[in-house]
Parts: C-alpha cells; structure tokens; sequence
C-alpha cells in the first residue's frame, strides 16, 4: 500500500535525550565522575520530583499557548495546608496529604474558572493568584516554619522501598524493576512492529529500534544499580515515573490529550470541530492545581516543614522545563517526555554546578542561558527545514 | 535600452531538493499589465518574492534585469528602493491603526529624524486615498473599521505612497465580492494610464482578460508560454474569449478540462427532505437589537445540492454557522430538522453527533490546526464518535482511515504524518473535507470549497461533493462565485439582507435570475422603508 515500505527513526525527536547524556557525561569528566556516584544519582532523582511532578502539569498549560505562574505560591499553600493539619490539628498523615491535595484542587479550579468563563488571560490571572497564594501562605503560617512533620508523612518524599542486598552494592529491588521495564519496553516494541505488520504501515529498520532501546535500557539500569547502591528506591520516583506514564498515556493516547493539542494548534477550528474549549481550558488548570497541590505535599514531606517560601520560583523552573524539552511558545508542540527530559536537564546542570562548586547566582546565569540556547537551538533547527 | 522594464532570465529555486522555479523566465514591457497565471504551487509567488528580495540574491540562480541594469536584490528594502512594491494576498495592515498611519507604515514622513510630521502625513494621505477611489473615507479611521475590499484598495494607496514604477499584486480579488472586483480592476487600468507596471497573479480568468496586456502561464515551476493580447489572442467575440480561456486551463493543468464541473448523472433526489430549517432567525452577536438572520426556512433532500447564494454580508455564513453548534449569534430561534426529526444543534458536539458537517469557509483560520498532521486534521472531528471507545484514541484506525481518505481525496503529500501547513491550498481543502466525511454526516454544509484553489483542485472537489450526492448526502454550498453555484447545484436560495429572497431551480440558476431576485429584494426592503 505504501511505495515506501521503511522508514528511518526522526532522530530530532531525540535530541533532548542525547543532549541530556552528553551534558551528563561532561559534568561526569568536569566533576571528575562525582556527579555518578550514587548518592548524587539519588540527589538528582530527589531533588527533581517536585520539578518533575510540576512540567507534568505545565506542558498541559504550555500546550494550550498559555503558562500558570501560581503553581510556586500553590506548592506552598499545600504543603502549608498538611503541616497546620498535621502540627496544629493533629490529624493522620493521609489526611492531611489528601487535604494538601485538595487545596491545590482548589487553586486549581479558581484559576479555571476565572480563565476558562470569565475569560481572564491565563497570564494575569495566575499571576493575581500567585500573589494571592504567597500572601496566604505567609499569613496562616504567621511567617513561620511549620514543623517538624512525622516519619508518617516525610515518608513519602524522603523514603525508600525496603532494600533487599543480594551482592555487595546491587539491590533486587531495584534490578527486578529494571527487568520488569526492560521487558516491558522489549515486549511493546514488538507489539509496535506487529501492529505495523498488521495495517501495513511503513516499518522503522530493526537496528535502529535496537539502538534506541538500548540506550534507553542502558540508562535505566544505570539509574537503577546507582540507586540500588545507595538506598533503594525512592518513594517519589514511583510516584513521579506513574505521573509521567499515566500523563505520556493521556497526551498520546485519548481523546482528552488530543483536544489539548487541538485547541494550542488552532482554538477556532477546534472549537468547529466539536472541542469545548472552555472546558478544555478548565481541566487544564484545575488539573495543574492539583498536581501543584502534590508537588506541595511531595516537598514538605521531603523537608519535614512547611515553610512560607517553599516553592519559590518552582513555576520558573517547571516552564523552563517544558521549553527546553521543546514546547512551543504558541501552544499545540510539545511532549510529556520532552518536559520530564527538560527538568533532568535542568537538574543535570544544578547538580553538576553544585558539585564544581558553582553557587546558586551562578547556576541562575547558566540555567537562564541553557534556556535561551535550548529555545534558540530548537527554532533555528525548525528553520532550516 | 532594452525594450523591456523588467526581463527575468533562467530563475532556478531550489527549496531542500524541490525545485520550485525551474528556468523560468519573465520579460515585462514598461506600461503594461501582465498576468501571471498557474495552479496553486505552480510557483507564481515564489517567483514574485524571488523579484521582491524576499528570497534574497543567492539563494536562486538566474538574472533579474529591471530598468536596463541586472539587480541583486538582498531583502524587499533593497526592491522597494528601486520602485518595485509588492501586495501580498494576505493583507500587511496594522488593524488597530488609522488608514493615514497604514498607508505610511514603514515610509514615514518625518520633519526630522524619527519624529513625524502628523501633517503632512494626514494630507498626502487623503490625496492618495482620493487616487485609489477612496475619496470618501476619514484619514483617522482605523482600517479595522473597513472592509476587506476598502482595506486592499488602502493596501495599493500604501504602495502609491511609495516610489512605485512595478507594482504586483498578488491574488487582489481573492477575497472581494464581484462589484469590489470591479471597482479593484479598473483602478488597475487608470494606475496602468498613469504608467505604472503592473504584475497581478490570479486564478480568475475573467479578470484577467479583463485588464491583461499580456499572460504568462506558469506550471510546476516552468514557463509554459507567454500571450499577448492582439498578437495570440484577440477578445473580440465570444468565441475567442473562450478560446482563450480553454488555452489558458489546458496550459495551466496540462491537459484539457472540457468541463469545468463534472457532471452529475443518475442521482435520484429522494422526497422527503433530510434538512430541513424553519422559522429561523437570528441576532447579531455584538451590536443588541440588530436581526442578522429573519424568518430563514429552507429544504434540502436527499441526494440534492443546494446553493446558497448572495452577495457579500447576506447572511450566508452566518446562516451556516448559526445552526452549526450556534456558533455565531444570539438569541437564536428556529428549528432544524434532520432525517424528519427535530435535531439539537445548540452545540458544534451536538450538532454532529445529529449528523450535521459544517465544512468552514478560510481554512486556515477555522478549518485545519496548520502545525499537526493530516492524520491529526483528519480525524479532529470524528475521533469522539469513531475513533475512540472510552475516552481512549485507537491510533492505528486512525492511521487507517486517514491514509484512504487521502487516497480517495487523491490528496497530494509525502505522507500523512506532513503538517497540513505544508500543503498546498486545494490539498488542505481536501483534508478539511476528509475530516468531515469521517463523521459520517447525513449533511453536509460548504462554505465556499472551493475559495482560493486552483482549477484541478477544484474540479476534483467537485466531484467529491457528486459522489456525496450519489450517496444519497443532502448538500449545502455556500458560494460568492456564482459561476460555481450555477454549475454545481440543482437548486438554490438566494439570500439578501439576512432573508430568503428567491429560490431557483435547474436551467433557472442564472447570474442574471439570481441578481434580479437580490434587486427585487431591495426594491421590496426600499418600499417598505
């Protein structure tokens, strides 16, 4: 059916990733391999979840052409919510994550109804609500850090699975969910050329297939035995890597996903192609409120404490994120993967800096200019085609 | 002295591996209008921006020789320093501005250094609005307030504006109804007694012999021939004017279409209508009391198309959209009926899961998401119903149906994962169809289908829209070329001021039968008022 029975892997699809290992790996030959040791390997899955947790939700906002500049004060608005219910009203630590949730919930539909029925620009409105939520948050914790908060809840953003060593270093935790995403990513790969098979679709030349897996099996078992050395498992990254498949899942796969797309693209013939965009608009904000509500949660558990200033400046790092993974400013162009490889990035280069002995002002320069040169590098590649 | 103002030798253009210019060659004599003719994609444009410097010197091969002298025109300053000024067909104005600030946007009159002479700006502008048949119009206006008919003429007061010795106008008329046509060809021809050279691209064959000195046909990125009037073609009668044009179709397709609308043969109309409006009217969305759409009814059966013809601001397009999903208007009432039973089209969802397609006028903006796929585009409006089970895509049907629906359209791409950005104007209409053929509608409403696409194009949409007759659709085409409606529909309503004014079916469909129910129309309305 097709004249052209192969075709080659579009390898500008992969572009953050190999950029990701190659900053990876110079900041290995900068630091001297430090950065792979495997306490910095934890520290780069940990200190990243909120970031991570935060692009999730953002690329949805990005791809609608719009950003939410609230999630920073809402991350803090939460983790405030549990620490006052944990400290000051003594409830159980699930309540109160769920409570934390559901004040992001509650950012999230303010900030949805007001852009998507009111018809406020998302720019503005969010900005009045990260005001509103900086504000909040200084006022029910009267300036102060909440805490400490119990083992109960800090379990969740600073535990670990159970570590089961079976050889020195080597943890079976950690190799059997290795195995298990190997074969799973082996098992999906040929389902995809049988389904090409099938509907006669061109096919992509197996080596290729077996180089990008490979890579991507590489990496994860790297991941994998560094964290095996270290601790185990981090609680978060489970609940970051279920975050990321379950949304990669929606963006790609549902209805739900692909109005998204439709409406960044083009909101006028979305809207006479039967998308109600207004709706749209609203779950996309409420949902990022929720998943700030989350992040919010996930950082205080990891702290212990809920402080006023926590968050500050997450949204920046959360839409930096999506642009560096290369999301358009205009909406409709962007991935999930390419969101979460934009944080790694960013982490990358934090981690990297910090163990050069960089400070913080000077990692700001570098992140802005990482930024600027990602975006730059993204459009000038566009116009060449 | 050559006797040519502008000779383009050899022009080659290469964009990654295509060839859009393949020696092409352009020789314009001082004084005259030629035309430049070509299906779209042919190259026409790529061959004005060559000329203009928007394809700077370098990235083509060939010579420009204007004025005697071989130019290298960097960027459009460096063409527009040597009076060359292009109108591209998308409009270059600043919408929130005044008509004075437009015409002078980029060509400032300035007492000194960057301040500008408010003045002076505001005189020579009405002089040249009075030049362009603008004599009427406040300076101050910001030209949103305009028509697009008015804005184009404020378009050419801007290149007047300048030093102009060349002007090109790309597809000028596209987007005008027939008296601004007009009124846009005739200033053509004063400009032309005035001394200006003139360059205009079009698809409109009438318009171009019409004011045309001279056409030069181009295809695929080829020369095909060049015509000058009185030496290869003469319009005395009737018969060479059809000659003409047969010469000029054949040389831009490359074969002869001996019909420009293919006939519809053995389409049994069924009885009892499949759409059906009443009583149905509408208000405008902005300005409160004014009634855009008043006591509307109309029928359509099965296996029969239906025009809906009238003159710009009719009320067509807001009949369309209204009862598509009300996605224009208020306080709307009426009812639409749909296979005999009342439908519910309240919302665009709604009024397609009742089997009602609204195939949009302006692709562009309302029609396609230009920067995704034509499996994406294709699948847009029918994945809710067809191409989903719980809220979940299945993305293989998808694939599936997009790959036939662009063998069927015979839509030209390299595959159908290509931005439909990329495509050329009649393959992006033949995606806009596919995804309202996906949705299985019992009617389809089309909104000029075939606006700003080329001849082939069109003929093979026309032939869609037969085969969706022979399926036994009801058809609704909304046209402003009344050539199209007279050889595309059996029957057809003719809309004036937001009301049915006459209906016409057969060998009745005449331009002549169609404007004289407009005018009685008018007359009626003038009487009463």
């Amino acid at each position: 059916m097709n004249e052209k029975k192969t075709i080659n892997i579009d390898l500008k699809q992969y572009s953050m990733i190999i950029i990701l290992v190659v900053v990876y790996l110079l900041f290995a030959v900068i630091t001297k391999g430090m950065n792979m040791t495997p306490a910095s390997v934890n520290n780069l899955v940990m200190q990243n979840s909120y970031v991570v947790i935060l692009a999730v939700g953002m690329l949805l906002c990005c791809l609608t052409g719009n950003v939410d500049l609230s999630v920073g004060s809402t991350v803090a608005v939460a983790g405030a919510a549990a620490g006052i219910a944990i400290v000051d009203m003594g409830m159980p630590s699930p309540v109160a994550m769920i409570f934390g949730l559901l004040v992001g919930l509650g950012f999230g539909l303010f900030n949805g109804f007001f852009i998507a029925y009111v018809g406020i620009p998302p720019f503005i409105t969010t900005l009045a609500t990260m005001l509103m939520g900086r504000g909040l948050t200084y006022t029910v914790l009267a300036a102060q850090t909440k805490g400490p908060l119990p083992g109960s809840y800090t379990f969740l953003g600073s535990g670990f699975l159970p570590s089961i060593k079976i050889a020195g270093n080597i943890d079976l935790i950690c190799c059997l969910v290795a195995a298990v995403v190997t074969a799973l990513l082996i098992l999906s790969e040929l389902n995809g050329i049988t389904t090409r098979k099938k509907y006669n679709f061109p096919a992509y030349p197996v080596w290729q297939l077996a180089v990008k897996d490979a890579v991507i099996i590489v990496i994860v078992w790297f991941f994998m035995l560094k964290l095996g050395a270290n601790r185990g498992l981090p609680i978060v990254l489970i609940v970051m890597a279920a975050l990321v498949g379950l949304y990669h899942y929606i963006t790609t796969m549902t209805v739900a996903g692909r109005q998204v797309y439709a409406m960044g693209g083009n909101a006028k013939a979305a809207q006479l192609s039967g998308i109600d965009t207004k709706k749209v608009f609203f779950w996309v904000y409420t949902n990022m409120g929720v998943l700030a509500g989350l992040a919010g949660v996930v950082l205080s558990s990891r702290n212990a404490s809920a402080t006023p200033k926590a968050g500050d400046a997450f949204e920046m790092d959360a839409i930096a994120s999506c642009y560096i993974g290369g999301a358009a400013c205009a909406g409709g162009i962007g991935t999930i993967i390419g969101a979460v490889v934009g944080a790694f990035i960013m982490g990358t280069l934090n981690i990297g800096m910090t163990l050069m002995g960089l400070g913080t002002d000077a990692q700001k320069i570098v992140k802005g200019a990482v930024l600027l040169g990602a975006v730059t590098f993204d459009l000038v590649s566009k116009r060449k085609k | 002295m050559s006797q040519y103002i502008l000779e383009m030798n050899h022009i080659t253009k290469e964009f990654t591996g295509v060839k859009a210019l393949d020696d092409v060659n352009l020789k314009v004599k001082p004084g005259e209008i030629m035309a430049l003719c070509g299906e779209n994609g042919a190259g026409k444009s790529t061959l004005m921006n060559v000329l203009s410097g928007t394809y700077g010197f370098g990235t083509y091969s060939g010579d420009i020789i204007y004025n005697g002298e071989t130019c290298q025109f960097h960027n459009l300053r460096d063409s527009e320093a040597k009076g060359i000024v292009i109108i591209h067909q998308e409009l270059a104005l600043s919408p929130y501005l005044s008509i004075a600030e437009n015409v002078f946007l980029g060509n400032e009159q300035k007492k000194m250094k960057g301040v500008i002479d408010w003045n002076v700006t505001r005189a020579k502008a009405t002089e040249l609005l009075k030049q362009v048949g603008l004599a009427g119009e406040n300076v101050n206006t910001p030209v949103m307030q305009l028509g697009t008919g008015k804005q184009q003429l404020v378009e050419i007061a801007k290149a007047l504006g300048k030093k102009c010795d060349l002007l090109i106008l790309d597809e000028p008329t596209a987007s005008l109804n027939d008296e601004e046509s007009m009124g846009l060809l005739n200033l053509m021809l004063e400009l032309k007694r005035q001394g200006i050279t003139q360059i205009i691209i079009s698809h409109k064959l009438n318009e171009i012999s019409y004011v045309a000195d001279a056409i030069t046909v181009i295809r695929d990125g080829h020369t095909i021939e060049t015509m000058h009037k009185g030496e290869d073609y003469s319009l005395e009668t009737p018969e060479s004017y059809k000659a003409l044009e047969d010469r000029i179709i054949k040389s831009m397709v490359g074969r002869e279409l001996t019909n420009r609308y293919p006939k519809r043969e053995g389409v049994k109309i069924g009885s009892s209508p499949i759409f059906e409006i009443k009583n149905w009217n509408v208000f405008h969305p902005e300005l409160a009391g004014k009634k855009v759409l008043n006591d509307v009814n109309l029928v359509v059966r099965p296996g029969e198309v239906v025009g809906l013809a009238g003159l710009m601001g009719a009320g067509r397009t807001e009949l369309a959209m209204s009862v598509f999903g009300h996605s224009y208007g208020t306080d709307i009432s009426g009812q639409v009926f749909i296979g005999g039973k009342e439908a519910d089209t309240k919302t665009v969802s709604k009024a397609i899961d009742s089997k009602l397609a609204y195939v949009s006028e302006d692709r562009k903006t309302y029609g396609l998401v230009l920067i995704d796929s034509i499996e994406f585009n294709s699948t847009l409006a029918a994945m809710k119903t067809y191409f989903s089970k719980n809220g979940i895509l299945n993305r293989n049907e998808e694939k599936v149906k997009a790959e036939e629906y662009r063998r069927k359209l015979k839509t030209k791409c390299n595959n159908i994962e290509q931005p439909v950005g990329d495509l050329s104007g009649g393959n992006q209409q033949k995606v806009v169809l596919a995804k309202w053929m996906l949705t299985q509608p019992d009617v389809l409403i089309m909104d000029e289908p075939t606006r700003g696409i080329d001849v082939g194009a069109k003929y093979e949409i026309y032939e869609v829209i037969n085969e969706l007759a022979a399926d036994g659709k009801g058809i609704i085409v909304i046209s402003s070329d009344m050539q199209e409606i007279i050889g595309t529909c059996d029957r057809t309503y003719v809309l004036n001021e937001g009301e049915i004014c006459g209906e016409l079916s057969g060998a009745d469909i005449t331009q002549e039968n169609i404007m004289g129910c407009i005018m009685a129309h008018n007359n009626r309305k003038g009487a009463a008022s």
